[in-house]
Formats: C-alpha cells, sequence, structure tokens
C-alpha cells in the first residue's frame, strides 16, 4: 500500500473521530433547538461549566473560593477532601438539572413567545453569565480532568497500539489512533442510541416530541410546556457533561473548551437545526472534511490552519445550494 | 414643561422633515456637538482620550455599522471582527505604500475597500436567513482572522505578524505614530464619528432605509411590493461594512497603534458589538451611541470600584465583568428587549406631559 494512502486513510479515520465529538456537541443544539425553538448558544460554555465542576468536585475545592478570599480576607481553597468520580459525575449531573431549572425559570420563561433571534442573543448572555461564574466558582486556571471508574481504570490517554501493531503488519503502516478518541465515539453511539430510545419508548419522550412539534397542540392534550423545556435543558446539560468529560480528559479544561461550540455551529448548518441523524452525520462530515482539507491542500498548499475556517466555508458553500441543510425540514415562506 | 412641540411652528417642508423637529431635542443636539468639538479637545488629557473617549467614538461607528445591517436590515451578523480587520489591514497597506497621502483619504478608502469584501460576504444573505446566516457571517470571520495571519503579504514581511503604524500627519498634524496628541486623535475620530451617524441617520430615514426596513420585517411581503431584495440586502452590506471598515481602521491606526489580528480582531469583537447595538438599541443610531457608551464605560468603571477602591484582584473583577455584562444583557432582552433607544424615547413621551400627566 503505498504511503501517501496510509496516511491519508488515517487523516480519514482522525477525522471520523474528531467528528464524532463535533456531533456530541451539536447534539445538545439539536435537543434544546427541536423542544423550545431556542438556539443555544451557551452549550459550549455549559460543557465548559460541566467539566469545570467536575473537576472542582473530584478535587474537593470551595466554591467561590477566591472571591471569598478576596472580599473577607481569608484563605480558604479546598475541603481537603477528593471524591470518586462517579460521586462527582452524579453531583455535576444534579447541578446541570439545577441550572436548567434556572434558566428556565428565571430567563426563558420570561421570553416566551419572543422572536428568535432575541431567544439567541439571550443565549449568548447566558453564555458569558455561566463563563464568568465558573471562573469566579472553580477559579480559571487550567485543569487536568482525569475521570477514573476505580482505582487505575481510568479514561485511557495515548494511542492504541493494538491498531498500530495491527495495521503495521497488515499494511506496514502502523495507524495512530488515540485511544480516548476510540472510548469518545463508543460513549457518543451509546448516547445517541440512548436519546433516541428515549424520545421514541418513554412517556416523557413522546411528550418532548409532541412539544417539538407544536406547542399549542401539545399544551391541549396536557403536556406541562414548563416540565419538558426543564427535562430538555437537563438532557443538553448532560450532553455538555458527557462531551466535556471527553474534550476535557483530551486537552485541559479552561477557557477555549467553551469554543467547541463555534465547532459545533457548522456542523448543525450542514446537518439542519431539526435533525438529530443530521447532527451526527454532519459531524462526521465536517471532522473528515476539514482534517482531509488541512492534510491534502491546507498544510501543503495555503500555509496550514485552515481548520479554523474549513468547516464554516464547507457549511456555507453546502447551504448555498440547500438552505435547509441536509435533513433540515423544508422551509416554507409565507406571507 | 420646556420639552414640548406646543409653538413650534414649522413652515417650510425642509424644516417639517428635520432630524430634530422639536426645538428642545435641537438646542441639545447642538450644545452636545458644541461640547464635543470646542469644549473637550482643549480639556481632555491622555487618559480620557485614551480609556473613554477614542473607544468610545471608534465603537460607536462599528456599532452603527452594525446596527444598519441588524437592526434596520435585520440581517444577523457575526462577522464584524472580520471586517474590522479588513478596515485595518488595508489602512495599514496603504498608510504604507503612499505615505504622503492625507490619512483622511486612507481611512475612507479602507472604509470602501471593507465594503467590497461584506458585498462579497454578503451575497450568501440572498439564500440564507435567519441563524443560518448568522453563523454563515462566521465564515466571514475566521476566514478573514486566518487570511491575515498566514500570509506575510499583509502585514509587510514584518517578523512579529504584527501590523504597527508608521508616523502620518494630516493637514500638518501627526495623528498616529507615539507622538500624537490626545486632541489630535480625539478630533480626528470625532470627525468620522459625526460624518458617520449623519451619512446613516439620513440614510435611515430616506428611501434606502425603507427598503431594508421593509426587507427586515418581511422579505417576501417586500418583494412582492417591488422592493428588490439583492439591492436592498447588498447595499445593507455594504454600507454596514464600509462604517465598520472605517471604525477598524481608526481602532488600528489611532487607538491601538499595533495590532496583532486574532487578538485585536477576534470573535469576542463581534460580540462586543453586537451587545453596544443590543443593549443600546436595534434599529437606532442613538441607540447605538448609548450602547457603545455603555459598553466602554462599564470596564472601566468595575475597575475603579474593583481595582482602586475595593482592591480586589484584576482577574477576579474580569470575570465579575463577564457576569455583569452577561446579566445586563438577559435583563435587557427581558425587560426592555428595544435597549436604552427605547427606555429614552419611553422618557421623553413622559416628559412632554410632565409636569401635568393627565
Amino acid at each position: 500500500m503505498p504511503e501517501q494512502l496510509a496516511y491519508t486513510i488515517e487523516v480519514f479515520l482522525n477525522g471520523l473521530m474528531a467528528g464524532v465529538l463535533y456531533a456530541l456537541v451539536a447534539l445538545g443544539f439539536v435537543l434544546i433547538y427541536k423542544a423550545s425553538g431556542i438556539f443555544n448558544y451557551a452549550q459550549g460554555v455549559m460543557a465548559l461549566f460541566a467539566a469545570m465542576t467536575l473537576v472542582g468536585i473530584q478535587n474537593g475545592q470551595v466554591p467561590f473560593a477566591h472571591l471569598i478570599n478576596a472580599i473577607f480576607g481569608t484563605d480558604v481553597h479546598g475541603f481537603g477532601w477528593s471524591v470518586h468520580s462517579f460521586v462527582a459525575i452524579l453531583l455535576t449531573v444534579v447541578v446541570m438539572i439545577g441550572l436548567a431549572w434556572a434558566v428556565q425559570r428565571f430567563v426563558f420563561r420570561h421570553l416566551v413567545g419572543q422572536e428568535p433571534i432575541i431567544l439567541f442573543m439571550a443565549t449568548i448572555g447566558l453564555a458569558y453569565f455561566l463563563e464568568g461564574v465558573a471562573d469566579l466558582m472553580w477559579g480559571s486556571e487550567l485543569k487536568s480532568l482525569d475521570v477514573c471508574a476505580a482505582q487505575g481504570v481510568c479514561l485511557p490517554q495515548g494511542m492504541n497500539s493494538w491498531i498500530d501493531e495491527t495495521t503495521f503488519n497488515l499494511f506496514g503502516y502502523g495507524f495512530f489512533i488515540d485511544n480516548l478518541d476510540i472510548v469518545a465515539s463508543i460513549v457518543a453511539a451509546i448516547l445517541v442510541i440512548g436519546l433516541v430510545m428515549f424520545a421514541q419508548y418513554t412517556k416523557q419522550g413522546r411528550a418532548m416530541r409532541a412539544v417539538a412539534d407544536d406547542h399549542q397542540a401539545a399544551l391541549s392534550v396536557g403536556v406541562s410546556l414548563n416540565f419538558i423545556w426543564i427535562l430538555v435543558w437537563s438532557l443538553a446539560g448532560f450532553v455538555a457533561l458527557v462531551a466535556g468529560i471527553m474534550w476535557g480528559a483530551k486537552s485541559g479544561v479552561q477557557f477555549s473548551l467553551s469554543l467547541i461550540a463555534l465547532k459545533a455551529l457548522p456542523v448543525l448548518m450542514l446537518g439542519g437545526f431539526t435533525s438529530i441523524p443530521g447532527a451526527i452525520v454532519g459531524g462526521l462530515i465536517i471532522g473528515v472534511g476539514e482534517k482531509l482539507f488541512e492534510f491534502l491542500i491546507g498544510a501543503p498548499f495555503l500555509g496550514g490552519a485552515t481548520e479554523n475556517w474549513f468547516a464554516y466555508m464547507l457549511a456555507l458553500l453546502f447551504l448555498v445550494f440547500r438552505p435547509q441543510g441536509l435533513f433540515g425540514e423544508r422551509i416554507i415562506e409565507r406571507v | 414643561m420646556f420639552y414640548r412641540e406646543a409653538g413650534d411652528f414649522n413652515t417650510t417642508y425642509a424644516e417639517d422633515q428635520q432630524t430634530f423637529p422639536i426645538k428642545f431635542d435641537r438646542y441639545r443636539y447642538y450644545l452636545v456637538l458644541f461640547i464635543a468639538i470646542v469644549v473637550v479637545p482643549f480639556t481632555v488629557n491622555d487618559y480620557w482620550v485614551n480609556s473613554i473617549f477614542m473607544p468610545f467614538l471608534i465603537y460607536a461607528i462599528a456599532a452603527i455599522g452594525l446596527n444598519i445591517l441588524v437592526g434596520y436590515c435585520g440581517q444577523v451578523s457575526l462577522g464584524t471582527g472580520g471586517f474590522m480587520a479588513v478596515g485595518a489591514y488595508a489602512c495599514y497597506k496603504l498608510m504604507t505604500a503612499f505615505p504622503e497621502v492625507s490619512m483622511f483619504i486612507h481611512v475612507l478608502l479602507a472604509g470602501g475597500i471593507t465594503a467590497m469584501v461584506g458585498v462579497l460576504f454578503g451575497l450568501p444573505s440572498l439564500r440564507i436567513k435567519g441563524f443560518y446566516l448568522a453563523v454563515a457571517t462566521l465564515a466571514a470571520q475566521f476566514f478573514l482572522v486566518w487570511l491575515f495571519n498566514r500570509f506575510p503579504w499583509f502585514y509587510n514581511y514584518s517578523a512579529s505578524g504584527q501590523i504597527s503604524a508608521p508616523e502620518r500627519d494630516t493637514f500638518g498634524i501627526t495623528i498616529t505614530g507615539p507622538n500624537t496628541e490626545a486632541w489630535a486623535a480625539y478630533a480626528f475620530c470625532l470627525v468620522f464619528t459625526i460624518f458617520s451617524a449623519y451619512v446613516a441617520r439620513n440614510l435611515t430615514r430616506g428611501s434606502v432605509g425603507r427598503k431594508w426596513m421593509a426587507i427586515r420585517d418581511m422579505d417576501i411581503a417586500a418583494e412582492i411590493i417591488g422592493v428588490n431584495p439583492l439591492r436592498a440586502k447588498l447595499t445593507a452590506f455594504a454600507v454596514s461594512s464600509f462604517f465598520i471598515g472605517i471604525s477598524g481602521a481608526l481602532f488600528f491606526s489611532i487607538y491601538l497603534g499595533a495590532v496583532e489580528v486574532g487578538e485585536a480582531f477576534g470573535i469576542q469583537k463581534s460580540f462586543l458589538v453586537l451587545f453596544m447595538i443590543i443593549i443600546g438599541g436595534l434599529g437606532s443610531i442613538f441607540g447605538s451611541f448609548a450602547g457603545a457608551a455603555f459598553l466602554v464605560l462599564l470596564p472601566v468603571a468595575l475597575k475603579v470600584v474593583g481595582v482602586d477602591i475595593l482592591g480586589w484582584p484584576t482577574d477576579i473583577v474580569a470575570h465579575l465583568q463577564l457576569v455583569i455584562v452577561g446579566l445586563l444583557i438577559i435583563v435587557f432582552l427581558i425587560a426592555e428587549p428595544h435597549g436604552i433607544a427605547q427606555l429614552w424615547r419611553v422618557a421623553k413621551e413622559r416628559l412632554r406631559l410632565w409636569p401635568f400627566p393627565h
């Protein structure tokens, strides 16, 4: 097998893995958009907030320690214990549900019936607010995130040596694939299947789809909109937590984590804002597309770092021909 | 008591159609202009110009530009930072290529170049609408910043990858570079701010502005009554980008002096200007000024209170600022979706009846 082709396949596989992570973030957007028509820009910051909360709880940090120290002149930092990952994740889920309730109760309940663009801007405000709160609560320095099920059984790091050896024996060239990416793909697949099952087969899931279809009709058959919205924001918070764990374990928990929301936007445009399969397919296309473009055209001819904009340009060109995205509902406009 | 139209008789069409039909408004406007032109330049010092007046004036131009696109024409754009970068780099290339030409011409040309780039990135708006367009404009933001970072021609092959403004003058007065007098920089920015506000105000109340607003309210209906969406949208993109380009050129050449593109014109700048027009008021020129003033003064005020008076560490104050800006945006959207401009309008309605409201 020629070298160049092997490299290309490796890049392709890595793009696929990155695409899975993009899809994971995009999923949170789609959930909220379908159920409430809110385009939630804060999804990325929610992932950051969830990951920081997880790290903070794990390490037993005192929330708002810096602020308390600055105001009262004290010197508190940690409780001096560390919490098992599993418990910490559960506690973080509780925090995210509380956040979902607060967001619904204090922000979006007052904005029902406003134009979509106003709702979008409110989520940008929410993103700023959450980012500031997360920094104040847990400190803004770079943290490393390790999630361990038991002593020694942690999220794997580094490259997968098995794939490396097997492919080396088969093709004479060892593929470099990150262990963490493989785990992330599996987790994402489970999450998607779980969400689809939840939406299809449970009472709450059915109510959720009813709300997505028609608010008023759902209200008239006795679905509580308020409950569904809190449910959807909690689910989005949970998805954000999973995305936060995966990205946080990969590159550390810091501000740049919230920028994955920006990466998820072209994915959404490509797949359509209202489609869960669209988010996944779009994520894979973007992940593979930007890695391949960088490898084949960007790095050799354009000076590299094309990943910053390629996804947007791809989505832009795509939309010019199909304005509702791959799987989006057809846009019908009436006067 | 003072603020009413009673006794204010218009006898010509010109008088009837003037921007400030109420006498009190008109005199207030003249007073603001008088203070800005005659009083301020002779009394300001370096600190006031650099931390308050210049950012305010420059952001006001950018906010007017974005408000034309978002507030008047309804095309949400997140590419402001990228367009400001175009203005800055165009200005830099012109300044270094033609050192003897006046800065006025350079800044205006930079605006013109940005307008062309804006039209280019505005073309998809004919097919893509709403959120999809907002995300599509992010393509402009990231692509342009990447472009200026990657191709050394844009920063004249300088080793640091930065662009820094050489010393240039206009009418014999130095206005860029380290030897600039504070008042000169202030006056230069002021001229462009007044020019932008004047042009924007008169465009938006003329036939062009009415077409933009028709497109904003419902584009299909506008098309049916004979508004050409291609021309309306593209003129909005062009005019908007022209102002944003001017503000970018001023931001680089007069205010900062040296710029690293990713840092000065990143996505944060796009959001900052967007927040200005949300808080100030969409679809209002006064709102653009109010929003710019608010978001320029807020960090300064917080810094004075937090760092200088309470003695907190700067990073905590910076985080608090994020929290406060986020909260303010949410509060404004809930309580007054039309921003400070609407508060001002309501206050004026009240004032007309004051002190006998019935």
